[in-house]
């Protein structure tokens, strides 16, 4: 078989996962099985991968003068100077100085958008994440891009300051605050071991080997709505089945539940972007 | 003001360490007002946790004896039975809530049909249905196991309106007092557990 065509059967059986919502437990094996040929068959030849066309949108875009300032990203700090793209995402969330606030991934470029650029942050929060078949946003673009430059890093997030600690107790409380009309946290669905929703498999995210194993892999392409979903993104529609409000991109509450999730996940590998169901 | 009580329960109890954790809520709390600054107010009161909510959260979902027997009586006390003492609807119509997910999320406005029990999301319930989680326990063969007697279908009807008047803090909604499910659906998924025609007992 060639590759195109493993990879066209793997993404057919995909696809079919979000078209017939029920499956039987052999077939959703199967698909499992087709999954992890196809991770195998990236990992053998990363430019299978769909993300990547975002990620090469997001490279171009980080270096494009655009906004009022009509300036490009490459002055933008990740945490390890100006401009340093490779290996910064491995070490976010962070502490930023200049900002005087512990940030993401997305909410730094948010600020990056903002300051350098001169790009208004409450519009750039307004429509943050794609609908279901709608490419990623342009600043999960970046980040998609960012993130694949930390790929194969162990994931190390934060700088020592004490502000990160504080933000990654305040993650662990919002991971298991309890609320809304369904009494969910994220604590419901992620703290425990081997359970699943229907047929997916959801990971325990409180205990570290596990949320080393999957943490590292967002952005992903994910396959069911066929486009890519950025960790700010992937937490929004984790608000959206808890019956919550619309989680905004760059809040407190976004941020310390990365940090927390990146402090469980510390050693793990970063194997960004990924394919995810 | 909730938690208050919470944090004086917990000295009370001298559990230093859940004692220690109270500022780290209060932050919580204001973060979470933070993160959905443009959220409208009946949206925003979704995220305001009620006293059983607050300390099960704050005690992991395994609060202390006191305060575990107080949720259950509080829970209990809401509990809403049918005015004319029936019990058990129409299964079929309760096998149809236990597939749905449908209601609540914010694109489900204007509501298009009705809510959903979405049982399947976390219950094994029949042969039928592959596609089960395993966050609750496999109700496979519930009403035949414990019989369909008065006291066990007012239980199971209880359990449905309010988990917590039964378990607190358990990880299921309380469909009824969070107005998830109405007292009729509620009866429709009785039916769906207890009814000998149920496919839930006609299991091998």
């Amino acid at each position: 078989m060639t590759l195109k065509r493993i990879v066209i059967a793997s993404l057919a059986l995909c696809a079919s996962v979000g078209l017939a919502g029920r499956w039987a437990l052999a077939q959703d094996a199967e698909t499992e099985r087709g999954l992890e040929r196809y991770r195998q068959m990236m990992k053998e030849d990363p430019w299978s991968n769909p993300a990547l066309l975002d990620a090469d949108r997001g490279e171009a875009l980080w270096a494009t003068a655009r906004g009022p300032k009509n300036a490009t990203l490459e002055t933008c700090d990740l945490g390890k100077g100006p401009g340093i793209v490779d290996g910064a995402f491995a070490e976010l969330p962070r502490y930023f100085a200049d900002a005087d606030r512990v940030m993401d991934l997305e909410t730094r470029l948010l600020w990056c958008m903002e300051t350098v650029q001169g790009l208004k942050q409450a519009d750039l929060v307004k429509r943050p994440h794609p609908a279901g078949g709608q490419p990623v946003k342009d600043l999960g673009a970046i980040a998609t891009w960012v993130a694949s430059k930390s790929s194969g890093a162990l994931i190390a997030a934060g700088s020592g300051h004490p502000k990160e600690k504080e933000m990654t107790a305040l993650g662990e409380a919002l991971f298991t605050r309890r609320s809304g009309p369904f009494d969910f946290s994220c604590a419901t669905c992620h703290a425990d071991a081997g359970r699943r929703i229907r047929l997916q498999a959801l990971p325990h995210l409180s205990e570290p080997a596990e949320a080393k194993k999957v943490v590292g892999e967002w952005p992903a392409y994910r396959v069911s709505s066929t486009h890519v979903m950025t960790m700010q993104h992937r937490l929004y529609d984790c608000y959206w089945q808890m019956r919550l409000p619309e989680l905004e991109m760059g809040s407190d509450a976004s941020v310390a539940l990365i940090a927390y999730l990146a402090d469980k996940a510390r050693g793990g590998e970063i194997a960004a972007p990924s394919i995810k169901r | 003001m909730r938690h208050l009580i919470a944090f004086a329960t917990t000295l009370l109890l001298a559990n230093p360490a859940v004692a220690e954790d109270s500022s780290v809520r209060g932050k919580a709390d204001a973060a979470v007002k933070a993160a959905f600054a443009t959220a409208p107010p009946e949206w925003k009161s979704r995220l305001e946790q009620d006293e059983t909510m607050a300390v099960c959260s704050a005690n992991e979902n395994a609060p202390p004896q006191a305060l575990y027997e107080a949720i259950q009586k509080r829970e209990a006390a809401t509990v809403l039975y049918p005015s004319d003492g029936e019990f058990i609807g129409d299964w079929k119509k309760g096998e149809a809530l236990a597939q749905s997910g449908y209601g609540l999320r914010f694109t489900d406005y204007p509501a298009r049909r009705e809510n959903g029990g979405n049982c399947y999301a976390c219950h094994q319930l029949t042969r039928a249905e592959v596609s089960y989680g395993t966050l609750g326990p496999s109700l496979l063969g519930y009403g035949k196991a414990r019989g369909n007697g008065p006291d066990e279908v007012k239980a199971v009807y209880a359990k449905i309106y309010n988990s917590n008047a039964t378990a607190p803090c358990s990880l299921m909604p309380r469909f009824g007092h969070n107005k998830v499910l109405t007292p009729d659906q509620i009866k429709h998924l009785v039916a769906l557990l207890m009814d000998p025609a149920s496919p839930v007992n006609k299991a091998e």
